[in-house]
């Protein structure tokens, strides 16, 4: 009995670990191997050339710049959608009527995918002639057409960057939220009613935020790691035949090129990716220990 | 019969194993023979793919399936050479010398051997490292600047044949609903590449091998590009980017920099209301330039059937000048690759399609072999910066010729 439990267990654990070993381990370590090698348009390269790739990939300023620009965009995405979604569960919360409504509507973006946003992002909201329709409302108050996603100095890329990620993930944050806070007991608030605390900042402080802690680690977790992928919307925003402008690039979109462009080095591209993914091991586990993860509300 | 959930189960990963397999990989063609699977990127104009097709299919010695690939076809097809299943002929907007190094395509030197004097050395010479020839010209494609006659003679503005001139015209045009230039959404940086260098008499690689552009005169002139963008003279952020004449013959600008495909559509709407010319030149050494490039017919040397593809190619790309010709100037516009063959051509007899031969002719320069993907992104890096950041030229261009001059050593040591 006991070896067909087994049996069964490998018949419905194998194709996944089977899968899981083919298609994500193997790749990780032929990508780690690769990047101790000189390997120019080849996956089974001869050429070993140690760290070689490493220091050429730190010293390329286009990488570094790479690296910064997605910290950046971190540290200014993550607060933003945070308090964007909260807000917005927040007020849908707090709805008598057609609350159901109202939190499909806000959650309906997240079923909209990266590339068709962001190619309407790009072609209709923020099209740089003059009857894009940001372009469009800028003409009625007298000003002049932006290029959005041309300008550097002021960087407005960032704008459309950050409202087209805005846009689709809000809602799917909300919904977490707004799952959080109906589980908030009520008395907790109408006793605070009773000890005289004002309804508003002095609330939201002190009993509705804590009380979201466990949900708060979750939705920071997953949108620290949400910005770490960035490329879909970066690509189809600023990309052309011609390649990628050298602001802007998140270090996917530059590996992408590095390697699998027709620059095709891919002991280069693998040695960029095996440092990408220490620095995103290195800030998971500091958030982790610093959000205290894992721990329960009550723990506080 | 009760069916089981197991059964069922096993029924649907079966069905899954099995549509996983299928594709359509467009087998068709009238030979017989062995199979050959040849790739072409997606061109725009329509007829070329049913051309290309049916050129495919008039081959005997082999069963010709053609894949029109839309989307990166660089990428596509630089992974596919990496494995067994990707194409044996395929066209290649290269190849690049780590293809040629890494022996990913084949050595086509025989095959052209009879006619080589008779196709275009300018696109030619990019296909062909060490005296060996890896790709088989398939056509000239050239970009040049397009401008409208009418707007610059209501303007006052004479077609400008120096960059100077380029930018003061662009300045004086632009107005309330129509911009001076469109170089593309990116300020010019992808589109422009190495032209206004070649235009103030620079090159990317010099004879010696060495780095063609270090010299401050070339930082100069790259810096005179940052005027364009900062006078707001360029069109920026158009519906489509500067491949395609929409921006230009919907009058959102005066002049546009795009390619000679795009003469038809500007001759059908615009009528004689326009002009082109080659960029430019700026410097006293300099002279007008133009870029030309040519996607290759190339055999992968993994095919499984070399000496068939081989002689395909042959036979598409060096014998059947009908298909050639028919090919080149029946869809887009393009010239042919052949000289026989463009001497021939009447679309290409006057008119502004008269001059864009004379510009490929007098001005055309093309990226050498040894300009690697790393170099090309070093440079083009700098000069967004420099078109959009106004970052100095000069600080720009010495990093690139510090990365350009490393990746001309790395090639050269492995040679």
């Amino acid at each position: 009995m006991r070896r067909r439990g087994a049996l069964w267990f490998w018949v419905f654990v194998g194709p996944f670990a089977l899968g899981l070993a083919l298609f994500t381990y193997v790749p990780l370590l032929w990508s780690v191997t690769l990047s101790f090698f000189d390997a120019h348009n080849t996956v089974t390269p001869t050429r070993f050339v140690g760290l070689d790739n490493y220091t050429a990939m730190l010293r390329d300023r286009a990488f570094v710049d790479s690296l910064r620009t997605f910290l950046v965009f971190t540290a200014f995405i993550v607060p933003v959608t945070y308090v964007f979604s909260l807000s917005l569960a927040l007020m849908v919360n707090r709805l008598r009527t057609a609350r159901a409504f109202f939190r499909s509507v806000f959650f309906l973006p997240a079923a909209c995918s990266y590339v068709v946003a962001a190619l309407i992002w790009k072609m209709s909201l923020f099209s740089g002639v003059r009857f894009g329709l940001a372009n469009s409302v800028l003409g009625w108050f007298g000003g002049d057409p932006v290029a959005w996603l041309s300008t550097t100095d002021p960087p407005w890329y960032w704008l459309v960057i950050v409202t087209v990620r805005l846009w689709l993930q809000a809602g799917f944050y909300m919904i977490l939220f707004l799952a959080g806070l109906q589980r908030i007991d009520p008395a907790l608030y109408e006793a605070a009613a009773v000890d005289g605390a004002r309804p508003g900042w002095t609330v939201l402080r002190h009993i509705t935020l804590p009380q979201l802690r466990a949900t708060s680690v979750a939705v920071v977790l997953l949108l620290v790691i949400n910005a770490f992928q960035a490329f879909d919307e970066f690509y189809n925003l600023l990309s052309d035949a011609r390649g990628y402008p050298p602001y802007a690039r998140p270090p996917l979109v530059y590996l992408y090129y590095t390697a699998l462009g027709q620059g095709q080095n891919l002991g280069l591209g693998s040695a960029g990716a095996v440092i990408l993914a220490l620095v995103i091991a290195v800030v998971t586990l500091g958030q982790a220990r610093w959000l205290r993860l894992g721990r329960t509300d009550a723990d506080g | 019969m009760t069916i089981r959930r197991r059964d069922l189960l096993a029924a649907g990963v079966g069905a899954g194993v099995l549509t996983a397999c299928g594709s359509n990989t467009g087998r068709g063609g009238g030979g017989s023979g062995p199979e050959l699977a040849q790739w072409y990127h997606q061109y725009g104009e329509p007829g070329t793919e049913r051309a290309v097709r049916r050129y495919a299919a008039g081959f005997k010695k082999a069963r010709v399936s053609v894949q029109w690939r839309p989307g990166n076809y660089d990428q596509q097809t630089a992974a596919a050479l990496l494995t067994d299943s990707g194409p044996d002929v395929f066209e290649v907007n290269g190849p690049t010398l780590d293809q040629i190094r890494g022996g990913q395509v084949l050595d086509l030197t025989e095959l052209v051997a009879k006619v080589k004097d008779d196709f275009n050395p300018a696109v030619l010479t990019p296909k062909t490292h060490d005296g060996r020839v890896y790709a088989i010209p398939q056509v000239i494609d050239m970009q040049m600047l397009y401008y409208r006659k009418s707007l610059l003679e209501d303007a006052g503005v004479e077609p400008p044949t120096t960059l100077d001139a380029l930018v003061d015209a662009a300045h004086r045009l632009t107005g309330d609903k129509v911009k001076g230039l469109f170089l593309g959404n990116d300020g010019g940086a992808g589109v422009l590449g190495g032209t206004p260098l070649y235009a103030a008499g620079f090159r990317f690689v010099g004879d010696d091998g060495e780095v063609g552009f270090d010299d401050p005169a070339a930082a100069r002139t790259l810096g005179k590009l940052h005027r364009l963008y900062a006078d707001k003279s360029l069109l920026l952020g158009a519906p489509s980017d500067w491949a395609d004449p929409s921006a230009f013959v919907q009058g959102l600008t005066a002049m546009q920099w795009t390619g000679l495909w795009a003469l038809p559509r500007v001759r059908e709407e615009l009528g004689d209301d326009f002009g082109v010319l080659p960029f430019p030149r700026d410097g006293s050494q300099g002279r007008p330039s133009v870029p030309v490039g040519a996607y290759g017919a190339a055999v992968s040397a993994r095919s499984r059937h070399k000496e068939t593809a081989a002689r395909y190619v042959q036979w598409l790309w060096v014998e059947r000048t009908d298909y050639q010709e028919d090919f080149a100037l029946s869809y887009g516009f393009h010239i042919p690759a052949r000289i026989s063959l463009a001497e021939k051509a009447t679309a290409l007899k006057d008119g502004p399609a008269a001059d864009a031969v004379r510009f490929t002719t007098d001005h055309g320069y093309a990226q050498p072999l040894l300009w690697t993907p790393a170099s090309q992104t070093a440079y083009q890096d700098a000069l967004s910066r420099i078109i959009k950041d106004g970052a100095g030229p000069e600080r720009e261009l010495r990093a690139v010729v510090r990365k350009v001059s490393a990746e001309l050593d790395r090639v050269k040591k492995t040679s």
